[in-house]
């Protein structure tokens, strides 16, 4: 079956985060008649970064749909369609270009329900990859975790692994209420081990809980998306010189899971948080609000640091890019003057 | 006669490449101009078109010869070096459309503006930045003309707007057709139709393919866009027009891009190879323009081989400077963000790292 539809599956062994996004989609739209895809390329040429590969050969025009190249346009066709009772998965082909729509994300989508007093809800998925690639520059660089997070009626997810990157997709398609999917070019073609759950159809990651990756004793590290997997290296890096991390990965931005930070927070004393995105209103200076707020900033030993991406545009050089996001040698660092080691 | 003048035309070849000297012999070989018949225009809401003969030089000849020739090694160029990976990110190459930025640039003024999105290596080129300070851009040195910080998509020039990474704008280009025509601003607003939009073919994305007639209430030319002189005349008819004070009007130029839509994309499963290749055997610009000056006397198929050796050394030259070029110095990382501002500083990957802006 797998051969014949060019579809990825492959039991208990390694799955890159396309084909796990891929199999979510597939298995979504197999199991109800009103999900379908719509984007850039999404169909014939089998999506610009090949998430949706084989689909549109297995599901045909009216599931897997081509747009011309009006994001405003096709954006306000999935909110129209989502209104009207189907399930839309929304790609935009990087999430910059979801600024020339963002009018109706926010203002058609995210806000609707609550303006219509609870009438009229927007079933929808806005998914693509967000953030820096590799050497896009500025207007393709951006990420969008604080914008979109910052918008109450909108949900805001964020994998980082294959598992996370499937069990979320399947969550926000079976949501009943808009949710942005930030994915990330550069983990496309990482592959992850699948735990033996993620195969099932039915494997789904709840919106709104972070899941601990690594467990630790001294600080508390808080990430999304690929910088996940930097906190991990820096981790075990740390751990030679017997500092004990303990990873968080967010998963979600909205609704933010933030008793998972506070629990780990009273119990190790520290705490950093790591972000491609910039400094100013990210997703960490949120973090480091919530916890003044609530009951771990007492159990703090050092202020909170974040660990984000330059305040600046991406510039294109590349030893400009790879000192506009944050490396490991800068999340080590952060951890060090926190334990003030 | 002809063999002194051949010999004499070798000896001051051979020595330092004076066009003015090469003109002078050359002036008694060859037509100092020649009439060709160019396509007619579609036109739309127009009484008139652009005239269906024009007058080229040799002069101008040569230039228009050597630009597209320029602007097709040079894409050739970065081809190469991205394959290297020399070249990162996203690059969008024109070549097969020469005959629009060269065409265009010949058809306004130096003092006109142009803007256009990111397949613009070419008309950075044609707006007058340097083949040396294109490639050092695209490989993301200090000496690219935007100081290696915007690479591909984002390179300016005066009176050139860059180069822009974001499209998908459908819906603004209908505004702006509105405001421009509403308050007659004199603008020439262009189409290159090359036939597909990134993998989808413009059957498969537009209602209406005729591109031309889209501003509706703005008259429109389509045009011949891999005939450099039919996009010269229909520019010059178009700037015509708007000086005039009559307001907008659009240019569709048909053309056709070789590569891909970018160097992701190997162009080949949306097209076939053979429609690949029947453009280039039939409607290469490049070998349009040639072919008419050499079959009219007003180039020698030598000379113009020559030029090609000094395009492509001109390139070589230009892509060892883009290679050997060092990267901007990361102490600049932060310069640049604010115009006209006093310093300040600029936060790193944290608090402690700092870098310094200057405007």
């Amino acid at each position: 079956m797998a051969a014949a539809s060019g579809l990825m599956r492959r039991p208990l062994e390694q799955v890159t985060v396309r084909e796990a996004i891929n199999q979510g989609m597939d298995e979504e739209l197999e199991r109800d008649e009103k999900v379908f895809l719509l984007g850039e390329e999404v169909a014939q040429y089998d999506g610009a970064y090949k998430v949706s590969r084989g689909l549109w050969k297995k599901y045909g025009d009216k599931r897997i749909i081509d747009t011309p190249i009006s994001e405003m346009g096709f954006a306000g066709i999935a909110v129209g369609a989502a209104m009207a009772g189907l399930r839309p998965i929304c790609e935009f082909m990087t999430f910059n270009f979801s600024m020339q729509a963002i009018d109706q994300v926010i203002n058609s989508a995210a806000k609707t329900y609550y303006m219509s007093g609870g009438l009229q809800p927007v079933p929808i998925v806005f998914r693509g990859p967000n953030g820096a690639s590799a050497g896009v520059a500025a207007q393709h660089s951006q990420c969008f975790a604080a914008w979109y997070g910052h918008c109450p009626g909108l949900k805001v997810v964020s994998p980082w692994n294959s598992e996370d990157a499937k069990g979320l997709i399947k969550s926000a398609i079976r949501d009943n209420n808009p949710v942005v999917v930030l994915e990330n070019e550069l983990m496309y073609g990482v592959p992850f081990e699948f735990p033996s759950e993620a195969q099932s159809k039915d494997f789904l990651i709840p919106i709104g809980k972070a899941k601990i990756e690594r467990q630790g004793t001294h600080i508390t590290v808080v990430a999304h998306s690929r910088p996940v997997g930097h906190c991990l290296e820096a981790a075990t890096v740390l751990s030679k010189e017997g500092i004990e991390c303990e990873v968080i990965n967010m998963r979600t931005i909205r609704p933010m899971d933030i008793e998972t930070i506070e629990a780990s927070v009273m119990k190790t004393n520290h705490l950093i948080t790591v972000e491609g995105g910039w400094p100013q209103f990210g997703v960490g200076a949120e973090v480091c609000a919530r916890i003044m707020e609530g009951p771990a900033f007492n159990f703090l030993d050092a202020p909170a640091v974040r660990v984000t991406g330059a305040d600046v545009p991406m510039p294109y050089a590349k030893i400009l890019e790879d000192n506009s996001i944050p490396q490991v040698k800068d999340i080590i660092f952060a951890i060090k003057k926190t334990l003030n080691i | 006669m002809r063999k002194m003048l051949a010999a004499v035309s070798r000896v001051l070849s051979g020595a330092a490449q004076k066009p003015a000297s090469r003109v002078l012999v050359a002036s008694r070989n060859f037509a100092n101009d020649a009439t060709f018949e160019i396509k007619k225009c579609d036109l739309h809401r127009l009484e008139e078109g652009p005239p269906v003969t024009t007058v080229l030089t040799r002069e101008d000849g040569l230039r228009y010869y050597r630009m597209m020739q320029t602007v097709r090694r040079m894409e050739l160029k970065a081809d190469q070096l991205y394959k290297q990976k020399i070249i990162r990110g996203f690059c969008h190459l024109c070549d097969g459309q020469e005959a629009c930025c060269v065409g265009l640039e010949a058809g306004i003024n130096p003092t006109d503006h142009l803007i256009t999105a990111y397949r613009a290596h070419g008309f950075t080129f044609t707006r007058g930045l340097s083949v040396r300070e294109i490639l050092a851009e695209l490989t993301g040195r200090r000496g690219g003309c935007a100081k290696g910080k915007g690479g591909s998509m984002h390179m300016y020039a005066k009176n050139f707007y860059g180069g822009n990474g974001i499209v998908g704008a459908q819906g603004q280009i209908f505004e702006a057709y509105n405001m421009a025509a509403l308050w007659k601003l004199p603008c020439i607003f262009i189409c290159e139709n090359n036939r597909y939009g990134m993998g989808t073919s413009v059957e498969r994305a537009a209602a209406s393919t005729d591109y031309y007639k889209r501003g509706d209430f703005i008259p429109g030319l389509r045009v011949d866009g891999m005939d450099i002189l039919c996009v010269r005349e229909a520019t010059r008819f178009a700037a015509a027009h708007c000086r005039s004070g009559k307001g907008p009007i659009l240019m569709e130029l048909q053309t056709y891009r070789y590569h891909g839509h970018s160097m992701s994309d190997p162009g080949v499963s949306y097209r076939t190879r053979e429609e690949i290749q029947e453009v280039r055997s039939k409607s290469d610009p490049i070998m349009l323009l040639k072919d008419r000056m050499v079959n009219s006397n007003l180039a020698s198929v030598e000379e113009l081989k020559e030029i090609d050796v000094e395009v492509r050394k001109e390139i070589e030259d230009a892509a060892q400077f883009a290679t050997a070029d060092p990267e901007p110095p990361l102490e600049e990382l932060g310069y640049h963000i604010y115009s006209s501002d006093p310093p300040f500083e600029v936060r790193g990957a944290n608090q402690w790292i700092k870098f310094k802006s200057i405007s």
